[in-house]
């Protein structure tokens, strides 16, 4: 099965002594859910609007579905883009928005009606067709955006961080219906945060991007449980990460395993046992998080983050305590 | 201190509607030559402008001239407004202040200017140099207006539009243009009246049998120092009230400006 998205060598220039992308390879099969994360600018909506068709890549090709769009301009790419803004058309009300492609594409207005209903009805939003976007919620607007860019049905949706203007809780459900909507339409998407766990929620697989360069690809297991670099660690939630020098953690041996030839280690707050073990360090921070409490130590390795059940006893602020760092816990890096 | 600044507010209304209080009713004159307080009342000097051959005609080449030459403006401003803003062409500061200039330096100079060095040596008709001539005077307003509403339409919202499939054309015309409307309304209403109001380079570039309103109104009272202009004084002034009040209730303006 030949791939349904190639981006071969892209190296995408805003001008700058530097590209923004360099020699990008990456490529995804239909039905996918690809995530693009990482902190801002890395890269990755340069890289979503170069497939967009709103940027001109410096060198490198774009094929969708076996042809080579690389020059093809974005209006003819069939490829839909979420904006973070939503950009909804302020003049228009949310069913004319919603039928602003098929009305483009001369479909004929008995065929528009009933396809903006339809995507209207699968995103909640029948009752609100007849409104304009500034009367409506953040939530409703992302909506109407995802509806507009799925109702041409494009054989690629490109969103840009479409849930971060929104709250904590409308965030969750936003997020649960888009998995829904990738489920039942089986639309090819290129998600792109900086939300590690939106990431790791949504994506068949996730390709973690830095200054410009694809740091690590691969399933959100992948990603979370074995990232391949110090940078993807800490990006994941591994808050202690150690540079190794020849397999040797600075000052102190890792007691007792074979680190190889890794560049780094990491463990997880969850992952330092508190309370026994070979190191000292001093509270200097605690965080009560609900079922835990996660604690900041002040160590000869430097600073420590630990989590404790919040149900255990208590530990002090300026208390010292000893603490393991476990293999079992551990995880090598490969790169810094 | 409430005392004094309801003071100074009647005062300056006073000063505000004060002069054309006073023209209305001097137009209103049943006497001979322009005065105020006016001998007597009567409707006879406003019947007399319709009556005046020359205002007639005058009036209809100010309004065709104020029409055209702001509609003109708008077609050359507004894709320099479009262009200054989205393309952010190199020097476009310095662009921005050639295309105010016309704004700052004195009408009677741009008028002159316009006459040696454009008008004469060309041979150019006097309804053509007029037409060029206040054209120019209104480009800089129709940049200026339909810029500031330009900043407040975010350029991804065009971009949306070509993401579902418009051309940059379209999306100019479906997106840009509708969501600019007001902004385009008020810098026609800006444009119509300074041009229909101008005086300093209509002087120069009228001639022998086409002329302004303006410039007819002022010849005539050279000559003539009955109520008359001033009664036209009034009927326009009431003319660019209505034309204000229609496009507030068409189109609410004053959300916009």
């Amino acid at each position: 099965m030949s791939d349904f998205l190639k981006l071969e060598k892209l190296t995408l220039n805003y001008g700058g002594p530097t590209p923004a992308v360099e020699n990008l390879d990456f490529s995804m099969q239909a039905s996918e859910l690809v995530a693009l994360l990482g902190p801002s600018g890395c890269g990755k909506t340069t890289t979503m609007r170069a497939i967009a068709g709103l940027m001109k890549p410096a060198s490198g090709t774009i094929m969708l579905d076996n042809r080579d769009i690389t020059r093809v301009p974005a209006n003819k790419r069939g490829v839909g883009l979420v904006f973070q803004s939503y950009a909804l058309f302020p003049h228009l009300s949310v069913f004319e928005n919603v039928a602003f492609g098929l009305r483009l594409a001369r479909v004929s207005s008995a065929d528009i009606k009933r396809r903006v209903d339809a995507v209207l009805a699968s995103v909640g939003l029948s009752h609100l067709a007849d409104r304009q976007p500034r009367e409506l919620s953040g939530g409703q607007q992302q909506r109407v955006a995802l509806a507009r860019s799925i109702v041409v049905e494009p054989k690629l949706l490109l969103l840009d961080e479409p849930l971060s203007n929104l709250d904590a809780r409308l965030r969750l459900e936003m997020r649960s219906e888009l998995s829904r909507l990738q489920d039942e339409l089986g639309i090819t998407m290129i998600y792109v945060t900086h939300d590690q766990a939106e990431a790791l929620a949504l994506a068949d697989r996730i390709i973690v991007m830095r200054e410009g360069r694809i740091e690590q690809s691969g399933t959100p297991e992948d990603i979370y449980e074995r990232p391949v670099s110090i940078f993807v660690a800490n990006f994941m939630g591994f808050e202690n990460c150690f540079e190794l020098t020849g397999g040797k953690l600075k000052g102190i041996a890792p007691a007792g395993f074979e680190t190889g030839s890794a560049a780094g280690i990491a463990w997880r707050p969850h992952a330092v046992l508190l309370g026994q073990g070979a190191h000292k360090g001093t509270v200097v921070g605690a965080s009560y998080l609900g079922q835990v409490v996660e604690y900041l130590l002040s160590t000869p390795l430097g600073d420590i983050k630990a989590e404790a059940l919040a149900s255990a006893p208590r530990h002090g602020m300026g208390e010292e305590i000893a603490f393991d760092l476990p293999q079992a816990g551990a995880v090598l890096l490969a790169r810094r | 201190m409430r005392f004094a600044g309801n003071t100074l507010l009647t005062l300056v209304l006073i000063f505000l509607i004060g002069p054309f209080v006073i023209i209305c009713i001097a137009g209103l004159s049943g006497g001979e030559t322009l005065a105020f307080p006016p001998q007597g009342l009567s409707l006879r000097w406003v019947q007399r402008v319709f009556e005046i051959e020359s205002f007639r005609s005058a009036f209809w080449l100010s309004i065709s001239l104020a029409i055209g030459s702001t509609l003109l403006a708008l077609i050359l401003g507004i894709p320099a407004a479009y262009a200054l803003d989205r393309y952010n062409p190199p020097m476009a500061e310095t662009i921005r202040n050639i295309v105010t200039a016309p704004i700052i330096v004195p009408g009677i100079i741009v008028g002159l200017a316009l006459l040696r060095h454009l008008v004469v040596p060309l041979g150019i008709p006097i309804t053509l140099a007029l037409i060029i001539g206040h054209t120019a005077l209104l480009v800089p307003y129709a940049v200026r207006v339909v810029s500031a509403s330009l900043i407040n339409l975010r350029t991804d919202v065009e971009e949306a539009a070509v993401m579902l499939g418009a051309t940059r054309l379209q999306s100019f015309f479906k997106v840009v243009l509708p969501n600019i409307r007001s902004g385009i309304l008020a810098a026609f209403i800006i444009g119509f009246i300074t041009s229909f109001n101008q005086v300093p380079i209509s002087l120069f570039l009228t001639g022998p049998g086409i002329t302004t309103l303006p410039i007819g109104m002022m010849f005539y009272m050279e000559f003539n120092f009955d109520p008359s202009v001033a009664a036209l004084s009034g009927l326009l002034a009431i003319m660019s009230l209505a034309i204000v009040m229609l496009a507030e209730k068409l189109l609410g303006l004053s959300r916009y400006v």
